[in-house]
């Protein structure tokens, strides 16, 4: 079980990666938790500047760009 | 239970019918605005979209994919000089702030984690404003004076906001919350004067192909103007050149990807602007729901009550990326002076009620107090002076 959480304050790109991650999800079947980080402070403790950014167990794998469905199954 | 689960859709069916029941729909006013939102989205579409917009959405689509914006983060980092970081947070906007969702975060960044509060309201505040696609749009659509008055005027009082803020908490300490931040990965070894190449045929080309015919008697706007479809020509020859010598397909798939989203993300707000703009305003020259009358006595003008006016509303009313440009158009053929029309354009993207709840969760009430105090101040004294020469 991993957790992985998508963080964004609510923009276009932020829903189109959380799309992707739930896809990759789904796709690949490996079971986890997906969280929608979307306050601004807890999203500067990741040391995150650029959203939308995606963090697997709590250690960031991306940030400023929407990573493709197969990208993130690689990650997984 | 029945209505718990469905009064929204109930009070908006009920809604719906209600506007419908007393449409004004034979009152000649009503039907006039009608006609001139349909007038003012005809005129976007045959003037703005195909020359001006669809280039801007490539240019604003590469610099995202193709420049690197971890190397502008460094000097806004926490062990950043401090006077570059404000020259360069006044102007990185034009390349980080593409988007209006990026702002925010940066903004909280680099306060929280890098260059400090300084520096960071001057982000916050020119980000917007100097965004490429608002630039271009606004030079387009309301003239290039208001365009260059925009971006200059954004670039200078971001500073002078910037170092206010920095001055009137500077005894004030921040604990870094982090002190590594994590960026973006540099990628692409092309030399930067390929770089410059590609993106100074992408301006030529925007600039060029709406070269506007000249007014005055300048000869050489005159010589541009009656070959300016053979500079157009040649830039592009020279871009697809730069491209097939020196992008990989990969690059190319992800530059077109990141046009699209700017086009989805914007064209339906702005195409909705655009109506509204019409509906309510008019195109210049005509009338539209609201009387010319009102928006003179508004905003009518340059004088300090019709700016200051302009620069509240502005802060306070939530534009979508691009649609302060239709409506501003729409003001200023009813009658608005262009002072305030530059202090509206100056404190309206920067600021909304939305943002300002955000920006007071990073900063605290007292702060957000003090930095919407300085950009009203600040876009109504820019106004003016604008307004006095021009």
């Amino acid at each position: 079980m991993i957790k992985i959480q998508i963080l964004g304050t609510g923009c276009p790109k932020c829903k189109r990666l959380a799309e992707n991650v739930e896809a990759a999800a789904k796709e690949s079947g490996i079971e986890c938790e997906i969280e929608k980080v979307t306050d601004i402070n807890k999203i500067m403790s990741f040391g995150v500047m650029m959203t939308p950014a995606l963090a697997i167990d709590g250690k960031v794998v991306s940030a400023g760009k929407v990573l493709s469905v197969d990208e993130i199954k690689q990650m997984m | 239970m029945w209505f718990k689960n469905n009064w929204k859709k109930l009070s908006l069916i009920g809604g719906v019918f209600l506007v419908f029941y007393f449409l004004p729909a034979d009152s000649p006013r009503f039907n006039n605005a009608l006609g001139e939102s349909l007038r003012l989205a005809k005129d976007y579409a045959r003037e703005h979209v195909l020359l001006c917009l669809v280039p801007a959405f490539f240019i604003a689509g590469a610099i995202s994919v193709f420049l690197s914006s971890a190397s502008v983060m460094k000097y806004l980092g926490a062990g950043a000089n401090k006077f570059l970081a404000y020259g360069v947070a006044s102007v990185s906007g034009s390349i980080l702030a593409v988007c209006s969702c990026t702002v925010l975060p940066l903004f909280a960044g680099i306060y929280k984690m890098g260059a400090g509060l300084g520096p960071a309201t001057t982000f916050l505040y020119s980000g917007p404003a100097i965004n490429i696609l608002a630039v271009i749009l606004t030079a387009r659509v309301l003239g290039l004076q208001i365009g260059i008055a925009r971006a200059v005027g954004a670039i200078t009082f971001s500073i002078i906001v910037g170092l206010l803020m920095h001055l009137i908490y500077r005894k004030e300490q921040i604990t870094k919350a982090v002190s590594q931040t994590i960026t973006p990965q540099t990628e692409s070894g092309r030399p930067l004067w390929k770089n410059i190449i590609y993106f100074a045929s992408m301006v030529g080309i925007l600039v060029f192909a709406n070269w506007a015919k000249p007014a005055g008697q300048s000869e050489l706007w005159h010589t541009i103007f009656s070959i300016k479809w053979i500079i157009t020509g040649i830039f592009t020859l020279i871009l697809i050149i730069s491209l097939s010598l020196w992008f990989k397909a990969g690059e190319l798939k992800d530059w077109a990807e990141s046009t699209w989203g700017f086009a989805v993300q914007i064209l339906p707000l702005l195409f909705i602007g655009v109506l509204v703009a019409g509906f309510l305003l008019g195109r210049p020259g005509e009338q539209g729901l609201i009387p010319s009358k009102w928006v003179n006595a508004a905003v009518g003008g340059n004088s300090v009550r019709a700016n200051l006016f302009a620069a509240v509303a502005g802060a306070f009313m939530y534009f979508a990326t691009l649609t302060e440009v239709p409506i501003l158009q729409g003001l200023l053929g009813s009658g608005m002076g262009k002072g305030p029309a530059l202090a509206l354009l100056l404190a309206g993207p920067a600021l909304s009620l939305p943002n300002m709840l955000v920006i007071r969760s990073v900063l605290g009430t007292q702060k957000t107090l003090v930095y919407i105090t300085l950009v009203i101040v600040m876009a109504c004294i820019t106004g003016l002076i604008f307004g006095a020469f021009f």
